[in-house]
């Protein structure tokens, strides 16, 4: 009735007979212990395995999808990457997300589904490593059970649509064998994955798997859940970072019909970043969100600035001018090729830039939010978006002390990510609340926090603002030969147990190109001073230093009164693999060089001098993945108009083009929209920006009607997709800019610096 | 501290087909029709109709966005237009027909074309602001057959994801269905 198979010292695929006849394959660890999976999954109880797919006898195949899905589009890439190896009917296939999964073992918490996390481009990664196999071996016991069914050999049998094809034509539907497939002996080893020419699912299009849910309003985010009537709790938070309550008229909400109670709220103290409440704050409990915002609104909350009031963007970027100018100070030097200062003296041309970016948001469409049900002696459930569900796991563990079989962590699709749902400060004011004293009223009603805008855009995990000094040495052939880079930024890594000398690692990457291109290469990080928060923000380490390199190599180009497609081309020169210590390396040059000249030439490129409108390119290599972008730009009277954006893309071995593609326009969008318009700022102490009028996301012109796209095609592993068409968008931008007006924009966001310079 | 929240919803034995007589007034309050049903509101008067949606009628599909109306992720239907419910108060629903983003299919299940274009259109990332895209489309092409870029511009709804592109294919192709009497 059931049967396992090693994958690895420490991974298993299991499979068993499911209630009504059905068939249950999961992969496990051998850390794995007692815990069900969930019965809605599985149909009956089952456990020790992280449950991945389930043959149902009336045909439906049920896959559990383990990563969230914040409209990266996950849960349909990771269905159809075991759907494929399975053969199974796509119309047949429900996708349903997958809490957290946990158990206990000797007392500790054991993640039992492997990879658990969106973020940095690795869910595809790690679903093409295990996932397949669970697809592959429900292959292989269906098969295995048709063969014996039809008294034939089972290499005479082939999986097609849900069915076991015979070769002489008969056939038997999956459905009908999934009761028998589960009696089959386990194989010696795991059966081998499918050969790519047989594909049908993978490279072909898929519409998202929630999209009926999404269109007919039935798709329930956290905030749409209301389990156990939840009491809405709404927040007054501090602005300042480091501030407290200077006063708050907690009587006069109380007198709000519907509030049910006013309680205060202090941070736990001593926790890394992310993993406690950011702020201390008044919390409003009320029967409703209207009741809870109108007692929010009666407290009329002041508060008071610490001691050192957190500076203003401005100040910072003086500190890092003078860090740059200091001989004294030490940066982290993250690379260091040849001999930067000795090839400056000799050249035959040195150039100096100088690059500014603001502070930035993740305003996600769904703010932050959690709802919590608590017993505390038994239970507790939670509902949050996350990209991170070990992350909201250990901090309500942390929190309540309840063992990980009695904590029930649940992640439904999110409203975008972009980051902000690494952290888990929303979780844990939540849970926060739920653990607080309230009166008897509601002690034993579930919480559900809703976050206002502007409580999201003031209390974000920023991404830090930055300087980069960048300095080149050109030889007499208009090589670059040298290529300086100094950057300042707040880590965003700074309070989160991480050592002094690996702070740059959320800000900048060693071996991004030019390196390893120029023979003379440095890259040196100087450290900012900041209370703000700071996170990850759509692959940030390769954003704002690319914005600063690729806005740079145009200006060499232009120095030397190149091309600046063929500057780039002779940059990468011959096709040869650069070592590159970050995931996804090596970089191939002929692969970087392709996406440019594919961008280049969609757009074009041969109109590069003569156009009216100004053609800018820039090219990344982004977590395994290559890409350019191309991009046309129209001057106007007050500004630009973004013509035409071209994006081509070598992300590997496509397992959903139309997602892939979604991806990449969207990533252009929010890069292109941050880049012309979004910064946060700060003033006496706090940020200024309260909405989405003064934090406004881009939807029409100057920003493009469309995102042309061009995807590669390539038998290579396959990259994550989400972040990947974020950082050469704003830097193309810029190149663009400068042939369409004459002005090198070097601060962001760019339509206030070209006003100003213009 | 007040113990009652005033604002759930009279008890209606749920909800009454709108071609019916309405029941007799058992509080005073005020009457409006969601989806073809009735209900009366008998809380707040200044709440925003998206929290009654939300909060009162669990109808969750119009989504929270900005309290300002300007990301559009809350729109529905009033009378026809549509209208961001964060900033539409009670107080004026008196008598008022609203449609939701829940209400839009057919009672046979079959969706309206909008909502069909946008699954053909994969136009869905995140999703978030989709009910209300989808929302402010409806209302769009009930006023113009034949949308322009322009006229699709304007409706000025965000989406965080920047699915800009095939929303406006998807308008568009909801719009040919329309035209050619498919729905």
């Amino acid at each position: 009735m059931s049967g396992e198979i090693r994958l690895s010292r420490r991974r298993f695929l299991k499979y068993a007979a499911g209630a009504a006849g059905a068939l249950v394959i999961g992969i496990g660890s051998v850390e794995a212990a007692e815990r069900p999976v969930p019965l809605a999954l599985l149909g009956d109880s089952w456990s020790q395995v992280g449950p991945y797919l389930r043959v149902a006898a009336d045909g439906r195949v049920f896959i559990g999808v383990r990563d969230p899905d914040n409209g990266e589009g996950t849960a349909t890439s990771l269905a159809r990457i075991i759907a494929e190896e399975m053969d199974a009917d796509w119309s047949r296939i429900i996708v349903e997300p997958l809490g957290l999964g946990v158990s206990v073992d000797n007392g500790q918490a054991k993640f039992t589904y492997g990879h658990q996390r969106s973020g940095d481009a690795t869910s595809i990664p790690a679903a093409w490593a295990d996932l397949r196999q669970a697809g592959a071996l429900a292959r292989w016991l269906l098969l295995q059970a048709a063969a014996r069914r039809l008294g034939i050999p089972a290499d005479q049998l082939r999986g097609e649509n849900g069915m076991a094809v015979a070769a002489d034509g008969r056939r038997i539907s999956y459905a009908d064998l999934a009761a028998s497939a589960a009696d089959i002996d386990a194989p010696s080893s795991a059966p081998p994955v499918k050969q790519a020419d047989r594909y049908q699912f993978i490279g072909q299009p898929a519409g998202d798997v929630d999209a009926l849910a999404v269109v007919t309003g039935a798709l329930a985010y956290a905030g749409d859940d209301n389990i156990g009537d939840p009491v809405i709790a709404v927040l007054a938070r501090c602005p300042y970072p480091g501030g407290s309550l200077d006063q708050a008229d907690r009587e006069a909400a109380g007198r709000i019909p519907g509030v049910q109670a006013v309680i205060d709220l202090t941070p736990e103290q001593g926790q890394p970043a992310g993993l406690a409440a950011q702020a201390p704050a008044i919390v409003v409990l009320a029967s409703d969100t209207w009741a809870a915002l109108s007692g929010r609104n009666a407290l009329k909350a002041t508060w008071k600035p610490g001691a050192n009031a957190e500076p203003s963007t401005g100040t910072l970027e003086q500190q890092a001018l003078d860090l740059f100018g200091n001989e004294q100070a030490t940066p982290s030097t993250v690379r260091n090729d040849g001999d930067v200062l000795a090839v400056r003296k000799k050249a035959a041309r040195a150039l100096e830039a100088t690059y500014f970016q603001p502070w930035v948001a993740h305003a996600t469409a769904e703010t932050p939010n959690c709802t919590v049900r608590l017993d505390p002696d038994t239970s507790i459930t939670v509902i949050a978006a996350t990209q991170s569900p070990r992350q909201v796991y250990s901090v309500v563990q942390r929190m309540t002390g309840l063992k990980p079989d009695q904590i029930d962590i649940r992640v439904p699709r999110g409203g975008g990510g972009f980051g902000r749902r690494l952290e888990a400060d929303y979780v844990a004011e939540a849970v926060a609340i739920a653990l607080a004293k309230k009166p008897d009223t509601i002690r034993n009603r579930p919480i559900k926090v809703l976050w206002t805008r502007d409580d999201d855009l003031g209390h974000d995990y920023y991404r830090p603002m930055a300087v980069h000094r960048l300095n080149a040495s050109l030889d007499r052939k208009k090589n670059i030969v040298g290529w300086h880079q100094r950057m300042a930024s707040p880590s965003a890594l700074v309070n989160r147990n991480v050592p002094d000398n690996r702070l740059w690692q959320s800000e900048l990457v060693a071996d991004a190109l030019p390196a390893g291109l120029v023979p003379n290469f440095r890259s040196d990080w100087y450290p900012l001073s900041s209370q703000l928060q700071r996170g990850e923000w759509r692959g940030s380490p390769h954003v704002t230093p690319t914005f600063a390199s690729e806005s740079f190599i145009d200006e060499l180009a232009h120095s030397v009164q190149a091309n600046p497609l063929d500057f780039r081309l002779a940059l990468l020169g011959s096709p040869r693999q650069l070592p590159y210590a970050g995931r996804g390396g090596p970089i191939d040059t002929a692969r970087m060089a392709n996406v440019l000249k594919l961008a280049a030439d969609k757009l074009d490129w041969s109109r590069w001098l003569r156009s009216e409108n100004g053609l800018g390119i820039a090219c990344a290599y982004v977590f395994g993945a290559y890409v350019a972008h191309a991009v046309e730009v129209a001057p106007t009277q007050d500004g630009i108009d973004i013509v035409r954006v071209v994006v081509a893309a070598d992300v590997g071995r496509v397992i959903n083009p139309k997602g892939l593609e979604a991806q990449l326009q969207g990533a252009t969008m929010d890069a292109l929209s941050t880049a012309l318009n979004l910064a946060i700022t700060i003033k006496d102490g706090k940020v200024q920006q309260s909405g989405l009028r003064d934090y406004a996301l881009s939807a029409t012109q100057p920003m493009p009607n469309e995102v042309e796209t061009i995807i590669v095609p390539s038998t290579a592993d396959p990259a994550g997709a989400s972040v990947v068409g974020v950082p050469s968008a704003a830097p193309a931008l810029a190149n663009a800019v400068f042939r369409a007006t004459a002005v090198r924009v070097r601060r962001l966001p760019l339509l206030r610096e070209l006003a100003r310079l213009r | 501290m007040a113990q009652q929240g005033p604002t759930s919803p009279v008890p209606v034995p749920n909800a009454h087909d709108a071609s019916q007589p309405a029941p007799k007034p058992v509080r005073e309050g005020i009457d409006l029709i969601v989806n073809d049903k009735r209900y009366r509101h008998t809380g707040d008067k200044a709440m925003p109709l998206l929290w009654y949606l939300r909060d009162v009628l669990r109808l969750t599909g119009a989504k929270y966005g900005c309290e300002q109306g300007d990301c559009g992720f809350c729109t529905v239907i009033v009378d026809g237009k549509a209208v961001a419910s964060c900033q539409t108060r009670m107080e004026k629903m008196t008598g008022k027909r609203v449609t939701t983003v829940e209400g839009l299919a057919g009672k046979d299940g079959k969706l309206h074309p909008v909502q069909q274009a946008w699954i053909d259109e994969d136009a869905i990332m995140c999703g978030f602001c989709q009910p209300g895209q989808i929302m402010a489309a409806v209302d769009l092409l009930s006023r113009q057959k034949n949308p322009s870029d322009a006229d699709i511009d304007k409706i000025g709804n965000l989406c965080r994801c920047g699915s800009y592109g095939r929303i406006r294919k998807a308008i568009k192709r909801a719009a040919d269905t329309i035209k050619d009497g498919k729905a």
